[in-house]
């Protein structure tokens, strides 16, 4: 086995040498964002469909005296708002920064334990003798967390959302900062973050089971019914994760002094009342429904949200990163409100599976498809508002087509992963009965 | 034999009725609002002393004179030319009716050339619909709006239906101001518990009465303005939970409104100036709007007990071009295509009106035929003479037997009007189906004298208001309202209510702008013609508007020099609304023709969604392994149909 063996060690001149480009990079990012903040676009950008969503449009949420029509903000988040409305630039910035440095140190962290958990395996020999070009190296895993951090700072949609002043980037550093907690392992930080991005926008809900899992694996405890320490940690982890939420909820009630915030933003996330354009599949789907079916598609389209996420958990139990990026994506494709902004925080991922690039069947294909969309959106956007020579049908063609894209890309990578773990498993080339070259087929 | 008695029980009250009618002519009554302040023109001191001031003193002077103020401070002038006209003897009416209704139609020849009618009935009622004990015997007053105001238990109710706007620029101030569309208002007795299902039944009550479409008011259209529409009658509840306000703008007025609101009058259409009132030429018109407001009211002028108010108006402009073939020469029959023979029998007063004001010498028109009498009322701020025609009167109809006022100009162009002081305009700005903005303008016309006006707007919540950016602006500088009140809008549930009191600067116009986005609605919530757009109510415009009056310092007329030095002579200011045009506002639609399409489309991705992860949640990764051939395969199922072992 000629590898090797130290793998990217904590060392603090290599934290150093990482240090640099983060900061060059944030500098980067920053000065992008100011720039575009200061430019003509900024008045433009926050007028994007595509970009804000009623839940987190800043000129909804900031209007000069908050109304509790258009609260479909959180109250905490206009609370929080109500200090730092005079330096809302800044905080959208250092949201984005603050997200795009907890994923590059939770990915880091994270690559450590599967280096670790790589070399173990080695060491314990259960990997094919064939695999080999799948194990991973230090130099190639080296510079992920970067680009990870990259994806996500440099990431127009990122970008664009920040200078949309969408809380979009807000719920997305909450994630990240969730998603860095349960990568250390502090399981109450973890349950408080995740309490507060489900109080955000409840189907973070979902991401509950993957950091259940990954705080289990780090401890090691099996998952096991009969255990009485499973089930203790369980408890343990769901108590905070609720008592969090409920102490969230109270503040809320203390802050308004009524239950109202309850329908208004949770209601309103669940219920669709508001049908402006956007990038997801509800708005035009909903518009055009029969009243007496409105009901019955609207529980199965929110169920389909949280549908995955108990088959995922089995399949992908040992695997808890990535059913977190899994769910994250799911979130972002089939919530009710989606936007450029949450499909940026899946897209941050993606540096992270690297290694899948070979089992990748139709990457290119999604990306120009991804790339081409996001181009006509505002092109046909303009012809149906502005220039009334096409109708909703166009947007909402692209809406869909965005929406395969999005699809493939996430089962693609879903199927790449299973792929790689089954080769690692079976080995890397594998043969038929008759010693000719088989081909993996699911059944 | 009861009906014997009955009619002469009518013959004796019709008798005494024309008397105290005829008495009432020669001491010209005058109905005075607030003998308190208003100061009245000396000018024919014999009728002075005998006037008869009825003064009703109102809670809300300001507003409640609104109406009743054109009849302010009227003062008659016998003309000298027919020295003898109705010397009745001054004998007071046997009894007091428990009832009673005047009709009057006053016509005023405006600017532009087109010619102004309206008409006003005036039924009073001392009865009392609120106490337990049911009003079973109606005379006068409709039976049907009666029982509905007893069981509603409403306090004051105003009704209008319009077709077509007022042009203030050219036409001037309405006598009685309303939006086009249909306008509810009501104030709900302080007793009422649950409001809004009074208000829900009330409407489709109305609904039913009027023929039109009030039941299409429900929360989404309904607001409560916290300070625009206080009570105009007595009563010093002021609470805005009790008021409920409604504007239909797309409501469209013709014949089959009319009708049912002609049977409320006491004569119906049959006699009276609502013989007048035929409906091929009232919608003829640029302008139509019938109205019914009904209030309590003081009966007396010590105010011990009030009487029920109902007054139904209706005001038509009739178009130089269209109805007069652009020839400056209108007679009721060109009007009409009626002419006036009687009084309404029930009436205690019936008079026809020419505002003759611009016309003191006859040289702008000529008036056939000639009336003796003249009448001045200060009508919103203005000093107007009137010539009158008293239709209780024979002489009045002549010869003929019926009268036929013509109006016959001489010179081709009338004089100047007088710029009404406040008026004002609204319109969308911006492109797209995206956003806009609402822009209203309001002018501030006197030289030198600031006013406060509220403001009053309701949108609908498919309009979002971005209420932030609320700007008000007069003469290039900012103008910060002093009081705001605005109620956000739900979505599907109730309208946006913004309220606020501006100050206009003198000689002034000022703009309120507010942005806005346009939401996609379901497609059932469209109307059947989605692309004409959706009504934007008018905003209402309510204010004190300083008197042109006293405004009116080098004054030609003859007066004693002692009452003239300070200027806010007969009235300070008066009370008045505006109107401005509803709006008309384009939203982004869906294809009509695409639910089942959509619903395919959408529900494809999604299935595209679930079974490619299905299809990885569900399968494993197995190697491909040949499948046999088909010979091969049909071999084997006979070879397991007779149980042999398969190849």
């Amino acid at each position: 086995k000629h590898w090797s063996p130290h793998g990217p060690s904590p060392c603090p001149d290599e934290l150093r040498l990482m240090a640099a480009p983060l900061t060059l990079l944030l500098i980067v990012a920053v000065t992008i964002r100011a720039v575009l903040f200061r430019s003509s676009l900024a008045e433009l950008i926050p007028e994007r469909v595509e970009v804000v969503s009623p839940l987190n449009a800043w000129k909804r949420g900031s209007g000069i005296i908050m109304m509790s029509s258009y609260l479909f903000q959180t109250p905490l988040i206009i609370y929080f708002f109500h200090f730092v409305i005079d330096y809302a630039e800044i905080v959208f910035m250092m949201a984005d920064a603050l997200t795009a440095v907890a994923l590059y140190l939770a990915v880091k962290d994270y690559n450590k334990t599967v280096f670790r958990k790589q070399k173990y395996a080695l060491e314990a020999e259960r990997y094919p003798l064939d695999c080999l070009e799948l194990i991973r190296t230090p130099k190639e895993m080296y510079y992920i967390p970067l680009k990870v951090a990259m994806f996500y700072l440099l990431n127009p949609f990122t970008i664009l959302s920040c200078v949309a002043k969408s809380t979009c980037g807000l719920n997305n550093a909450v994630i990240a900062l969730f998603i860095l907690c349960t990568v250390k392992g502090s399981s109450l930080m973890s349950a408080i973050f995740l309490a507060l991005a489900t109080y955000q926008s409840i189907y973070p809900l979902t991401l509950f089971a993957p950091a259940l899992l990954y705080l289990l694996q780090r401890l090691y405890i099996p998952v096991n019914w009969q255990r009485s320490s499973f089930w203790l940690f369980t408890t343990q982890y769901t108590f905070m994760y609720l008592g969090s939420l409920c102490v969230m909820v109270c503040l809320s009630f203390f802050l308004l002094s009524s239950w109202d915030f309850l329908s208004s933003v949770y209601g309103f996330i669940l219920s669709v009342p508001d049908l402006t354009p956007n990038i997801g599949l509800f708005w035009y789907f909903f518009a055009e429904m029969f009243e007496h079916f409105r009901l019955f598609f609207i529980c199965v389209f929110q169920i389909n949200v949280f549908f995955y996420t108990i088959p995922l958990s089995i399949k992908l139990k040992e695997h808890p990163i990535f059913l977190i990026f899994m769910q994250i994506a799911i979130i972002s494709i089939f919530k009710s409100y989606p936007t450029v902004g949450d499909i940026a925080l899946y897209m941050a991922f993606l540096p992270a599976w690297n290694h899948l690039y070979r089992f990748l069947r139709n990457i290119f294909l999604v990306s120009v498809v991804l790339l081409a969309c996001s181009a006509l959106f505002p092109v046909l956007w303009h012809l149906w508002i502005y220039a009334g020579s096409a109708n909703s049908n166009f947007y909402y063609a692209i809406t869909l087509l965005f929406n395969v894209a999005q699809i493939l890309l996430v089962s693609d990578y879903f199927y790449a992963y299973l792929r790689r773990e089954h080769h690692l498993t079976h080995g890397l080339y594998l043969k038929r009965k008759d010693g000719s070259e088989a081909t993996l087929v699911l059944k | 034999m009861a009906a014997h008695r009955c009619n002469i029980f009518m013959l004796v009250f019709v008798l005494c009725g024309l008397t105290y009618v005829f008495v009432r002519a020669d001491i010209e009554d005058t109905n005075h609002v607030k003998d308190a302040e208003s100061v009245a023109v000396d000018i024919a001191p014999k009728a002075n002393i005998g006037a008869s001031l009825r003064s009703t003193k109102t809670e809300d002077q300001t507003q409640a004179a609104e109406e009743e103020r054109q009849w302010e401070a009227t003062e008659v002038k016998e003309a000298d030319r027919v020295p003898d006209t109705m010397q009745t003897p001054d004998v007071p009416p046997l009894t007091p009716a428990k009832d009673q209704f005047q009709e009057e139609l006053v016509i005023r020849p405006l600017h532009s050339g087109d010619i102004y009618a309206s008409f006003q009935f005036r039924t009073m009622w001392d009865t009392d619909f609120l106490r337990g004990s049911k009003v079973s015997h109606y005379r006068l007053f409709p039976k049907s709006l009666g029982q509905v105001i007893s069981k509603f238990s409403v306090r004051e109710l105003h009704i209008s239906f319009t077709q077509g706007y007022w042009r203030t620029m050219q036409w001037g101030q309405p006598f009685l101001p309303s939006p086009p569309g249909a306008e509810l208002w009501v104030w709900f007795q302080d007793t009422v518990t649950d409001v809004d299902g009074a208000w829900k039944e009330l409407t489709n009550v109305l609904s039913g009465i009027f023929c039109a479409s009030l039941n299409f008011i429900d929360s989404t259209n309904t607001v409560q303005p916290s300070a625009s529409f206080k009570p105009l009658g007595l009563g010093n509840v002021t609470d805005q939970r009790f008021l409920r306000y409604a504007v239909l703008p797309r409501e469209i007025v013709c014949t089959e409104n009319l009708t049912p609101w002609k049977k409320l009058l006491p004569c119906g259409s049959k006699a009276g100036l609502a013989v007048l009132m035929k409906s091929e030429k009232l919608f003829h018109s640029s302008f139509h709007s019938q109205a019914l407001h009904f209030r309590p009211v003081c009966q007396d002028w010590k105010c011990k007990s009030t009487v029920w108010e109902l007054r139904q108006t209706l005001n038509v402009v009739f178009d130089l071009h269209t109805s007069g073939q652009g020839k400056r020469e209108w007679s009721l029959f060109k009007m009409f295509s009626r002419t006036v023979t009687e009084a309404c029998p029930l009436a205690s007063s019936s008079k026809v009106y020419v505002d003759v004001t611009d016309n003191p010498q006859g040289e702008l028109f000529e008036l056939s035929p000639t009336t003796p009498l003249l009448s001045q009322a200060v009508v919103l701020g203005d000093r107007r003479t009137y010539s009158v025609y008293d239709l209780t009167n024979q002489a009045t109809f002549g010869q003929t037997r019926s009268l036929n006022m013509l109006l016959r100009w001489r010179a081709a162009e009338s004089g100047d009007m007088l710029r009404p002081l406040l008026h004002g305009e609204r319109y969308v700005a911006g492109y797209g189906l995206q956003t806009g903005e609402i822009h209203t303008l309001m002018y501030n016309n006197h030289p030198y004298r600031a006013f406060p006006v509220l403001l009053l707007d309701t949108v609908p919540w498919y309009l979002r208001l971005y209420i932030h950016t609320l700007t008000v602006t007069s003469k290039g500088r900012d103008n910060k309202p002093s009081y705001i009140h605005y109620q956000p809008s739900k979505d599907r549930l109730r309208p946006h209510l913004l309220e606020m009191l501006v100050q206009l600067p003198p000689n002034s116009v000022t703009e309120v702008t507010m942005q806005f986005e346009r939401a996609l609605l379901k497609w059932t919530e469209y109307t059947p013609d989605p692309n004409h757009g959706f009504y934007v109510g008018s905003s209402v415009i309510s204010a004190l508007v300083p008197s042109v009056v006293a405004m009116d310092t080098n004054s030609t007329r003859e007066c004693p020099l002692f009452s003239s030095f300070f200027p806010c002579k007969e009235e300070s200011s008066y009370f008045m609304r505006v109107y401005t045009e509803p709006l008309l506002v384009n939203l982004p639609t869906p294809d009509f023709s695409m639910p089942y399409n959509v619903i395919c489309l959408t529900c494809t991705v999604v299935a595209v969604g679930y079974g490619s992860l299905y299809n990885l949640l569900t399968r494993t990764f197995q190697v491909e392994e040949p499948s046999p051939g088909l010979a091969k395969r049909l071999a084997n199922i006979i070879r397991r149909l007779r149980g042999v072992p398969l190849l």
